[in-house]
């Protein structure tokens, strides 16, 4: 016996390694135990160093794009103001909805759109297993991060934690070939179950007489436990009958394993499921433009505020009764005194105009009539005017109820 | 025996020793180089993941050390630390089997052939990773009962890649003697 394993001495080590992995393989599959210890040392170990090499990449590009990569400064800041702007608009909307809400139901509405609580991390390393689709994030236990739970970004869903470590957690990607999530089409309500494979992605468990149409959205119905509902998932990119199910295939609106800032959903909301496109509903939905003064046709009638306006409008008036545009090359001088003006009721008719712009006249002056004010609003218990105290009857006089 | 000889006598042993350390300390270094650089090269260089920096160590201390028992050991020592970062919902172990019995192989051809030749390690690196991507698709199956794509092309050329960026790795490795005295 010592001979044979002193002849095959090689094999013998190599049997006995591989049958020992392979007996604590099968403990580890028996028990569903997760061997702890062993990974929290080693990714204890190695995410530091990803740590680091991270910091320092993410410096030295930031650095060169500070000091020397200086072209597109300016077209992302006026990017950013953009997008700035559009926020704000969004946020004064969002404001105005909530400062209107005059019922339950649109107050129920706005409590199931409150984002579910989530915390932000940021993508440190991959797996080491090239067909496994899973990351490491730099968020762990320590900022309450538990197994199980979503990982999202704005665009769309991302995985789910897989483990958790004390600074790190590791993040089962939904490309993963073994992940499922449950979705739901936007508009007929179908269910289905998300399942990518070698880079492209399929909904499966949908009949054939169900409705699905290219170019539909579908979200995150819930069911999995794991993503709250109304998350978007992605686009259905075609739409085929299978032999029993339909066959459709769904491009991922986010980028699971390109992303590199992510959500972790520590407490999920579900939502509902928008009915308007995606692409509408990511921008502030707008009053339409106020109709134009002067009826529906748009022609404008402003009501005149001055006497400067009056002047202006009746020569206006003379200059299209006698057909006389000013400032045209050639054209005669109006009659500013013509007979067939009619003159304001109410207002004294003037007895002489003066022929020239500017000229003054010696015929007593029409009293200008007081228009009514708009003004500034005294605060109450401010002193007033009296009206009979007014002694310059030109004084525009402020009008109180 | 005259002095200078004896002087030489003492040194060598001192000499030998760190000779032997300093390769242990690079072997260390540069498998934790390969691993971390597996968990993240991706991150750095997107669509990387094809790139086996620990299988290509593997195959390599099979190759130069010439011990089938030692290639074996470190094949299991460099799977079993990948298993270790792999997701958790892959037992440890897999990559560890794997990488054993590539160590074993490379070692007991290294024992028949002349491995110093590039052709030859270029094909051997390609055997190999295709004998290490389909080894451990059918372990998942098998012991995991899990599906996952095997697309035999796309594997073919991963190894090629792989095969050709173990040329100028090799060289490297040889200049710095981590294999030690074979």
């Amino acid at each position: 016996m010592e001979a044979l394993l002193g002849r095959y001495r090689n094999l013998t080590v190599l049997v006995v390694v591989v049958v020992a992995q392979l007996l604590y393989l099968a403990y580890q599959v028996k028990t569903n135990g997760d061997e702890r210890l062993i990974r929290v040392w080693a990714v204890t170990a190695v995410t530091p160093m990803a740590g680091i090499v991270e910091a320092v990449r993410g410096n030295t590009i930031g650095f060169l794009q500070d000091y020397f990569i200086l072209l597109d400064v300016r077209e992302q800041n006026r990017r950013l103001k953009s997008d700035n702007d559009k926020l704000r608009m969004e946020n004064v909307y969002f404001r105005n909805q909530l400062a209107t809400a005059e019922n339950a139901r649109a107050l129920t509405m706005f409590q199931a759109q409150i984002p579910s609580k989530t915390v932000a991390a940021r993508i440190i390393g991959n797996s080491t297993v090239a067909s496994a689709k899973a990351v490491f994030i730099d968020r762990g236990s320590s900022s309450g991060i538990e197994n199980g739970i979503a990982v999202v970004t704005p665009e769309g869903i991302v995985g789910k934690v897989s483990a958790t470590y004390p600074l790190v957690s590791q993040v089962l990607l939904v490309t993963d070939p073994t992940f499922g999530v449950g979705i739901e089409s936007q508009k007929g309500r179908v269910h289905g179950v998300l399942n990518c494979s070698a880079g492209k992605c399929i909904v499966a468990q949908i009949q054939n007489e169900d409705k699905v149409d290219v170019g539909e959205w579908f979200f995150t119905s819930g069911e999995d436990r794991i993503f709250p509902k109304g998350f978007p998932v992605g686009v259905a990119s075609a739409v085929q009958l299978g032999q029993g199910m339909k066959d459709v295939k769904l491009s991922l609106s986010g980028a699971p394993g390109g992303a590199e800032e992510v959500l972790v959903v520590l407490q999920g909301v579900h939502r509902d499921i928008p009915t308007v496109p995606v692409v509408e509903r990511s921008n502030a939905t707008l009053l339409p433009p106020p109709p134009a003064e002067g009826g529906p046709n748009g022609q404008q009638n402003p009501k005149p505020q001055t006497e400067a306006d009056k002047i202006l409008q009746r020569y206006a008036q003379i200059g299209k009764e006698q057909n006389h545009s000013y400032g045209a090359y050639g054209s005669n001088m109006p009659n500013f005194n013509p007979k067939a003006v009619t003159p304001q009721p109410g207002a004294a008719k003037p007895a002489a105009s003066p022929s020239i712009l500017g000229a003054r006249s010696d015929a007593p002056q029409p009293a200008l009539q007081k228009p009514e004010l708009s003004g500034p609003v005294l605060p109450l218990g401010a002193p007033r005017r009296k009206p009979g105290a007014d002694s310059q009857p030109n004084q525009l006089q402020p009008k109180h109820e | 025996m005259t002095e200078a000889s004896s002087e030489q006598l003492l040194r060598r042993p001192v000499q030998e020793i760190w000779t032997s350390r300093f390769q242990v300390i690079a072997l260390v270094v540069l498998t934790l180089i390969a691993i971390i650089g597996k968990f993240y090269l991706p991150r750095l260089l997107p669509h990387t993941e094809w790139l086996e920096l620990p299988l290509l160590l593997t195959v390599y201390f099979g190759l130069m050390r010439h011990s089938q028992i030692q290639a074996l050991f470190f094949g299991a020592f460099v799977g079993l630390a990948e298993d270790s970062l792999a997701p958790a919902t892959l037992p440890i172990g897999m990559y560890g089997i794997t990488k054993t019995l590539v160590g074993y192989f490379a070692a007991a051809v290294s024992l028949r052939f002349n491995v110093e030749s590039s052709v030859i390690r270029v094909i051997l690196c390609l055997f190999f990773y295709f004998f290490h991507a389909f080894f451990y698709w059918v372990m998942r199956r098998a012991l995991l009962a899990q599906t996952i794509p095997f697309d035999p092309q796309e594997t073919f050329v991963h190894g090629a890649l792989n095969s050709l960026i173990a040329i100028p790795l090799f060289l490297i490795l040889d200049k710095m003697k981590v294999s030690g005295p074979s």
